[in-house]
This record gives structure tokens, C-alpha cells and sequence, in this order.
């Protein structure tokens, strides 16, 4: 994406005033999506974003500073600006020498979504469409979305690395209303991947939308949520954003060095139920946070974070590791050129237990049953967290009865890991996700076995 | 003339017969600092630029954009709208705005002292923000983030129908996240203020109420589930205010998506309950003299003394309904053709202070911030959980601080349980202005 000389003369540039460490990203993304929505494709978008962030770190000050020119003059004056704001004791001219590290990519891609006709990605749309409008007289509104992206990233820094990506990722997703005499539901699927258009060979959009249609239909029946502690059922796949929000950032390493973690200082400890064991994979082929090297350089890790329930380990970004003398985990990630890495996850996941997910059901009394949540969010200092289940049912005498309406349950994490008091052994991936922090979206991925917490708060209305 | 109006002109310009080319171009400057024990932990300074273009024709639209203002990008930019456009369903209703001769409020947005303000200054106000918040109380035990922006945006919407529009203004705030300790127990608190220049930010109150809220919390207690009457903070109101505005949009009445649709000159709130958007009040904050499309703004009532008065609109939507622009066409940045939403959603404030409120309340909840808003509301629904949490209000008084709790109702509910409106009007760094609200029979779940 640039030749190797002009990186290094960039990276000279930055160091100019006595950085220690300097880093140019070069990022070049082209997107396009399309939507039908009321009964007709509304809309294709198509569009490109290319340029260069650069950061110089000097003590615990970083500068940065980006730029849309990827020219000999428009690199150095993003480097000028980036160092102006770390300036360090030294300066003078160092020289930099980036080699390029060898990088192992998972699966390529087999068909690359840009040599797609746009009518047939806008034909996926209308499949949909018809399918989930065949559901049933009471969808009464759907759309449906096709997006792909491209992203190629370059990462060299004043360490002599140069490294390069090349992400491709596919996303499919569709929303129905449906109308009763209860007012108006929703449903929704989704489907993205880490792969190109053969996204479709094993995704069946028209299968997708008549489950997203059957999931709007069946809450026009539901029942106001209890409120209140209960135990909880979360079935496969979906338990993944419970553990993104109750532990996944807590156990962040820029959260837990300010102190702003439930989780700080407690490697070594049981933080968790023995059947808990925490992975985060940036190396998972195919799965929506999957990378070949995160926005630092760093090859994607496989990195357990809980073992048996014990804190095996935080993730990391660069800066930090560096830091602590130790290597990164391929946790810096950042939502484009024009923002600064941070520690994020790629996809997490908790593995396999023993339990048979059917015996886990019959066992509960009485409780809720989440098939699918929504998204969620976490205070890390205090642990608190919440996630919406926008399908559910009560579980009554070890059944799963009727549908209940949508709502957030709460919890606290540090508590509720300890209380996973049954964890299944069928093992699926979640929805793809965008995670949010600081301002930043970068695609997550997620998956649990089916899994039983004791108690947990559910934030309906029914007494 | 602007020279980004210069250029979007010049693209839509571009139209070939038949065909109708909206040109949005963005040109903005931003700085961020961020202060950490007493140092700049980092320091950005961005400029960024972009064009999107949209294009109908044959009631087909398309849309492409570029992060780039090179000559040669925006050429292939229409080039790609176009080819996007033949590959859409026609729509009669289709394309872009026209000039309705409505004059744009005049309002002053600009600043040049924040133009001028030295890079010093701003990493100043920054490491003063956080070295206020930790002497705020001893029991500051750490700060998650202290920090100062500021953004110079410009920004041009030229069309082959005429419109010719430039929005100039600059913003600035300080926020900081502070983290409150006592007894091995931590609580976290945020504080901020906002300004169109920094001689307007208030450092030392964005301090003392990050330290405030996040050491009111400390001690706080999850407590069993009840049914209580709620004071939501001006913050919390304001957001409130934001998944309500979606309800009441062209675009979600026209497609089924609105609890409201069907309820037009019908008491849908509290008769206390008026309701306006109206993005020409220069003190909020998301203040705007034209929309995303290059129309004027103008103030639309939604609600009037509890009865629904109108739905807010863009070009679209305002000539699909048999109506017109509002002035109501929002742009999430170049990258995406307009929607519709609400600008500066305000509701008229009642007589009373939150403490004067607070006296008249029993059993209650302050709710001082919540958490989930986008998982556990569904504007479509119109159910609405959220985490919570605030101090516990007994006999007229605040009590103890509670937390790990949800609210829950219904969007349509809260709005005819509302029993009073504080005067305590504040306009906040979203598209609502936050004044306190008094909701009844509200269902609290905890342990």
C-alpha cells in the first residue's frame, strides 16, 4: 500500500522530536450495502475511505494525528503533527528500517464480493422480503440489508515492524414488523462472517427472514416480563453478550490499569463458576471478529482469559504490553485510520460444557428462557451490567411456556459469574456484533453452550 | 462564496437531463485531549473531509460518497451514485429536496475565539478538568477519562433543483469520568460542560459533578422490586426525549414502525405534556440553521398540551404523507444519504425545582443515569427497560443510593403517568434538551 522507503522516512519524521516510539496505520476501505425496506429496494451505497494515522509515543503522552493524503507531503505533515504533541527530551534524526513479518492468513477468500453483481446482491434482498412477507398477514412491514466491506490495513512502527491485512467481511441482515391487537412487534436476524459472497452458499437468506418474521409473530402473544431475580436459561449462542458485558471489558488492560475494572489485580484468583472457561479468539477463521493482525501489527491471539474459572490473564493492546515488558495479546483494534487503537475484543466465547441443554430446562422450577439478546453494556468499574432479550419465554414447572415481552436484565458481573450453575455441551457461535467503546465500532463476535444462571435480575413489568 | 458550497454546486451541476444530483460535502477540524495523572495521555488532532452524493432518476435513487475532496474522487463519486441509482425500485416520492422559500433563522454558531484558542490552552483546560475532579472529594480514587474536544465543522448541500446551502459552527466541551472509592467499594460519577468557544466551559462544575454523582452512588444498595414513582434526571429525561422523537418521525409513521401512526389531534400524554423540535433556539446545543437536505429549520410542535400535533419530516417523507419538509432531514455524516429525525427536541418546562419535586414524593427513585437504552427500549413496540440507578427519595426526602435495578413501562405509558415537569431546562450534547421529569407507577425489579 506504500513502498517501505517512505514509511521509513515517515516514521523518521515523527521521531524528530524525541518520540520513542512511532506508528503509521494506513487503512483503505471501500463498503457498499443495500436496503430494501417498504416493500422495494430503497437504496445501494457504495463508497471508499483511504489514509493514514499516525501516532508518537513519548512517556505515557501520545500524539496523533491523521490524514486523507497519502502523499510523501501529506504523511509528513500528519508525522510533524503527531510529534508536536509528544515531544520528548531528545530529538535529532534516527533512522528506522521496517521488514515486513510474516503473517498467517486463515481461509482466503473464494469470492470476493466486489466481483459481485450488484443485481444479485440487491436479488438476496428481495428473496427476503418475499420470504418473511409469506410468513404470515400479520408482517406488516420488513427490510432487509446486504452489506460488504474491504478493508486493507498496513501497520509499520519505529520498532522495524510492517505488517498487512487484507479483511473481507459479508453481512446479511433482516427486520419484520408484525401487527396485532396488542400493538406492533419485531423480529431479527443477522449474519455476517469474516468471509466474501460465499457467505451465501451456507447462509440461506430466505430461512433468515422467515425466523426473523416467526419471532415477531410469536411476541404479538407475549406476556409483560416478570420482574424481578429469577434463574435464567440462555440458549446457545446468545450467552455470548452476557459475557462480552458481565467480563469481557473488565478484563481489558487500559480499563484494569486506571482502576476502572471489577477485575483489576485478581489474575490468579476464582473469579467464576469451575465449568467457566473464557477465550478470546481473534484467530477464528470465518467468525465476524476474526483478523489476520489487529490495527497494531500484532497476528490475532487465542488467548484464555478464565481457565476453570480462574483469571488466567487480561488482553492487551501494544502500548500497554510494552509496557509491562511483555507481548500483546492482538487486542488493539480501532475503528478506522482517523482514531487511536485501543484494547477490544475480537470474538469470545465460552467453551463446551457437559450439561445436556434439554436436562438444563427441565431442571428450572420456574424462570425465563432467553433465545436470542440483544445488545448490552457494562459499567467496569462496578461490574454492573445489562442486556436485552428481544426473544424470551418464561420457564414454568421445567417447560418453556409463553413468549414474554422485550426488556433488559441486570446483573452484576463478578456475581454472576460465580452463579453459572449449568453449562451445555452444544456450543454455538452468537449474531455478529458491533461492540462500542469510547466512540469506536469495531465487529465482535461471540458464542456459549446453553448455560443457566441462578439468579439474575429481569427488568419487566409483571409483578 | 463558501469554498465547499463552490464545490458541491459544482457537482450537482453535474446532473444529466432527467436526473436530480444532491451534493453534501463536510469539512471539519478536530482536537481531543486527554489528561491522565496531571500529563496529556494523548493528543489528536484531526482534519477530516468527505463528499456524498445522492442521485434520482426515474424515482430511483443512489448513493455513493468519498473521504476525500480530490478532484478526482468526486467525479467517480457521481459516477458511482448513478450506477447505485439503476439498480433501486422507483418510488414517485423520490428526490432530493427544493426550495420552499422558508429563510433560514440567523444564528450565530461560529466562534472565532475557539479558531483561535492555542493548543496549550486546550491541553490546559484539560489537566485542569481532571486535577478538579480528583480534588474535588478525598474519596476520588481515580479518574477513567478527563478530557477536552472541540471540532470547526463546515459543511455545503448544493442540488440541481437549486438548494445552496453552508452550515458553519464550532463546539467545544470538557467531560470527565471519575471513579469514587470507599470502603473497597467503587461507584463512577461523569461531569461536563458545553460551550461554542472554551470561554464558555465551566471546568470546575463539570468537576464537582462527576465527583457528586459518582460519590452519591457510593454505599448504594440493589433493593427489592416495587412500583414507585420516578424522578429522571434532565439527563435521563433528554434521552427519553430522543427514542420518543424517533416514534414521531415521517419515516417510521409512513412504514409502520410507529406506536403513533394512527393517532394524529388524539391525547397520547399528560395534558402537561408540548412537545417541540425546533433547531433555530441558538442556546441548544445541536442548534442548525438549515437541515441535512438544505432546507431551513423551523420549530414543528409534536405534542401539544397532551395531544399529538404532528410528525416531523424530510423531503421524502413530507411529499409522501401529502405534506412538506418540516425541515427535518438528519445526516448521520457524508456516508449516508438523509433520514429523518429530530434536531433539538424540547419539552415545555413546568414551575417547580427536582427538590420541590422531590418534596412532594412519598416513595420514589431519582434516577440519575440509565444503562441499555438501545437493548432494552424498542421504539417499534414501545416497550422500555432500563438499567439503573439514583438515590431512593423517601418522605419528600433523598435517601439512600440504589443501583443494579431496571425501570420498566411502556413508552406510551410513561407518557400519560407524567405528573410533573421541573423548570429546570437544560440543553445537552444530544438532540433534547434534559428538564426533570415526574413519572408515576413505574416498575422498579431488584433482588
Amino acid at each position: 500500500m506504500l513502498e517501505t522507503e517512505l514509511i521509513n522516512r515517515t516514521l523518521s519524521t515523527a521521531l524528530t522530536t524525541g518520540g520513542e516510539f512511532a506508528e503509521v496505520f494506513v487503512e483503505d476501505k471501500r463498503s457498499s450495502s443495500a436496503v430494501l425496506d417498504d416493500g422495494r429496494v430503497e437504496e445501494l451505497t457504495s463508497g471508499r475511505d483511504r489514509g493514514a494515522g499516525i501516532r508518537v509515543v513519548v512517556g505515557e503522552t501520545t500524539g496523533f494525528a491523521h490524514t486523507a493524503d497519502l502523499s510523501e507531503e501529506g504523511l509528513a505533515g500528519a508525522a510533524r503533527a503527531a510529534a508536536a504533541a509528544a515531544r520528548g527530551g531528545g530529538g535529532g534524526v534516527r533512522e528506522v528500517n521496517v521488514s515486513a513479518i510474516d503473517v498467517s492468513r486463515g481461509t482466503p477468500v473464494r469470492i470476493p464480493p466486489e466481483e459481485v453483481a450488484k443485481a444479485t446482491k440487491v436479488g438476496l434482498l428481495t428473496l427476503a422480503n418475499e420470504a418473511a412477507r409469506g410468513s404470515g398477514s400479520a408482517i406488516t412491514q420488513v427490510s432487509a440489508r446486504y452489506g460488504d466491506s474491504r478493508r486493507r490495513i498496513l501497520v509499520a512502527n519505529s520498532d522495524g515492524l510492517l505488517a498487512e491485512d487484507d479483511q473481507i467481511r459479508t453481512l446479511f441482515s433482516v427486520s419484520c414488523v408484525a401487527t396485532g391487537d396488542t400493538g406492533l412487534q419485531t423480529g431479527r436476524e443477522s449474519a455476517g462472517r469474516t468471509i466474501g459472497f460465499e457467505l451465501f452458499d451456507e447462509t440461506d437468506v430466505e430461512e433468515m427472514a422467515r425466523r426473523a418474521a416467526e419471532r415477531a409473530l410469536t411476541k404479538l402473544n407475549a406476556r409483560p416480563a416478570p420482574s424481578g431475580s429469577v434463574p435464567v436459561v440462555v440458549g446457545p449462542g446468545g450467552g455470548g453478550v452476557l459475557f462480552h458485558e458481565a467480563c469481557g471489558h473488565g478484563l481489558e488492560a487500559d480499563l484494569v490499569a486506571k482502576s476502572a475494572s471489577v477485575f483489576a489485580g485478581r489474575v490468579g484468583e476464582k473469579v467464576a463458576a469451575d465449568c467457566v472457561t473464557l477465550i478470546d479468539d481473534g484467530t477464528m477463521a470465518g467468525e465476524w471478529g476474526h483478523f489476520a493482525i489487529d490495527d497494531e501489527g500484532r497476528p490475532a491471539g487465542n488467548n484464555i482469559l478464565i481457565k476453570d474459572g480462574v483469571l488466567t490473564d487480561y488482553m492487551w493492546d501494544y502500548l500497554r504490553a510494552r509496557k509491562e515488558g511483555r507481548v500483546g495479546s492482538g487486542n488493539g483494534r480501532r475503528q478506522s485510520y482517523q482514531h487511536l487503537p485501543m484494547v477490544r475484543m475480537t470474538n469470545t466465547y465460552i467453551s463446551n460444557g457437559t450439561d445436556d441443554p434439554a436436562a438444563i430446562v427441565a431442571d428450572t422450577e420456574s424462570g425465563v428462557y432467553v433465545a436470542q439478546l440483544g445488545g448490552g453494556q457494562v459499567n467496569t468499574a462496578t461490574g454492573d451490567f445489562v442486556f436485552g432479550m428481544t426473544e424470551a419465554y418464561l420457564i414454568e414447572n421445567g417447560e418453556i411456556t409463553d413468549p414474554i415481552r422485550e426488556g433488559n436484565l441486570i446483573g452484576n458481573g463478578p456475581e454472576v459469574l460465580t452463579r453459572i450453575d449449568a453449562l451445555g455441551n452444544d456450543f454455538a457461535m452468537g449474531s455478529p456484533g458491533m461492540c462500542g467503546k469510547d466512540g469506536q465500532g469495531v465487529p465482535v463476535g461471540d458464542g456459549t453452550p446453553t448455560l443457566r444462571v441462578e439468579s439474575l435480575t429481569v427488568g419487566g413489568t409483571a409483578a | 462564496m463558501s469554498e465547499l458550497l463552490d464545490l458541491a454546486t459544482r457537482v450537482a451541476g453535474w446532473a444529466n437531463d432527467g436526473e436530480q444530483v444532491e451534493a453534501y460535502v463536510v469539512h471539519e477540524r478536530e482536537t481531543d485531549v486527554r489528561a491522565y495523572e496531571g500529563e496529556i495521555e494523548s493528543l489528536s488532532s484531526a482534519e477530516s473531509q468527505g463528499i456524498g452524493v445522492r442521485v434520482v432518476v426515474d424515482g430511483k435513487q443512489g448513493y455513493a460518497y468519498a473521504g476525500t475532496l480530490d478532484e478526482d474522487a468526486l467525479g467517480e463519486t457521481l459516477h458511482e451514485a448513478r450506477d447505485n441509482a439503476a439498480f433501486a425500485e422507483a418510488d414517485e416520492f423520490n428526490g432530493v429536496a427544493v426550495p420552499d422559500n422558508v429563510a433560514p433563522a440567523v444564528l450565530e454558531l461560529f466562534d472565532e475565539r475557539l479558531a483561535s484558542f492555542s493548543t496549550d490552552d486546550k491541553v490546559a483546560l484539560a489537566i485542569e478538568l481532571e486535577r478538579a475532579t480528583r480534588a474535588a472529594d478525598p474519596r476520588i480514587s481515580g479518574i477513567e477519562s478527563a478530557e477536552y474536544i472541540d471540532t470547526i465543522y463546515e459543511s455545503a448541500v448544493a442540488t440541481s433543483t437549486g438548494i445552496a446551502s453552508v452550515t458553519r459552527e464550532t463546539g467545544c466541551y470538557v467531560s470527565a469520568y471519575a471513579l469514587a472509592e470507599e470502603h473497597g467499594e467503587t461507584q463512577t460519577g461523569f461531569g461536563f460542560s458545553i460551550g461554542r468557544q472554551p470561554g464558555e466551559l465551566d471546568v470546575s462544575a463539570a468537576a464537582a459533578d462527576a465527583a457528586q454523582r459518582a460519590t452519591r452512588l457510593l454505599g448504594a444498595v440493589k433493593p427489592s422490586s416495587a412500583r414507585l414513582t420516578v424522578v429522571l434526571d434532565p439527563w435521563v429525561t433528554a434521552q427519553l426525549l430522543g427514542i420518543i422523537g424517533h416514534t414521531l418521525t415521517g419515516e417510521a409513521v409512513l412504514k409502520g414502525r410507529s406506536l403513533f401512526a394512527d393517532r394524529m389531534g388524539e391525547e397520547v400524554a399528560m395534558s402537561s405534556i408540548t412537545l417541540f423540535d425546533d433547531a433555530t433556539n441558538p442556546d441548544a446545543f445541536t442548534a442548525s440553521m438549515v437541515d441535512g437536505e438544505g432546507l431551513a429549520t423551523r420549530a414543528t410542535p409534536l405534542i401539544s398540551d397532551g395531544v399529538l400535533q404532528g410528525f416531523l419530516h424530510n423531503s421524502y417523507s413530507g411529499r409522501r404523507s401529502g405534506s412538506a419538509s418540516t425541515g427535518s432531514a438528519v445526516r448521520g455524516g457524508f456516508k449516508s444519504a438523509p433520514g429523518v429525525g429530530a434536531h433539538a427536541l424540547v419539552l415545555a418546562p413546568g414551575s417547580r425545582s427536582q427538590a420541590e419535586l422531590i418534596a412532594d414524593i412519598d416513595d420514589g427513585f431519582l434516577v440519575q443515569e440509565v444503562s441499555g437504552l438501545h437493548s432494552g427500549v424498542n421504539p417499534v413496540s414501545g416497550d422500555f427497560s432500563t438499567g439503573a440507578e439514583g438515590l431512593r427519595i423517601r418522605s419528600g426526602e433523598i435517601a439512600e443510593p440504589i443501583r443494579e435495578v431496571t425501570i420498566a413501562s411502556t413508552l406510551q405509558r410513561l407518557l400519560q403517568d407524567v405528573h410533573a415537569i421541573g423548570n429546570d431546562l437544560e440543553w445537552l450534547p444530544m438532540s433534547a434538551a434534559g428538564v426533570s421529569l415526574v413519572v408515576a407507577d413505574v416498575t422498579m425489579s431488584g433482588g
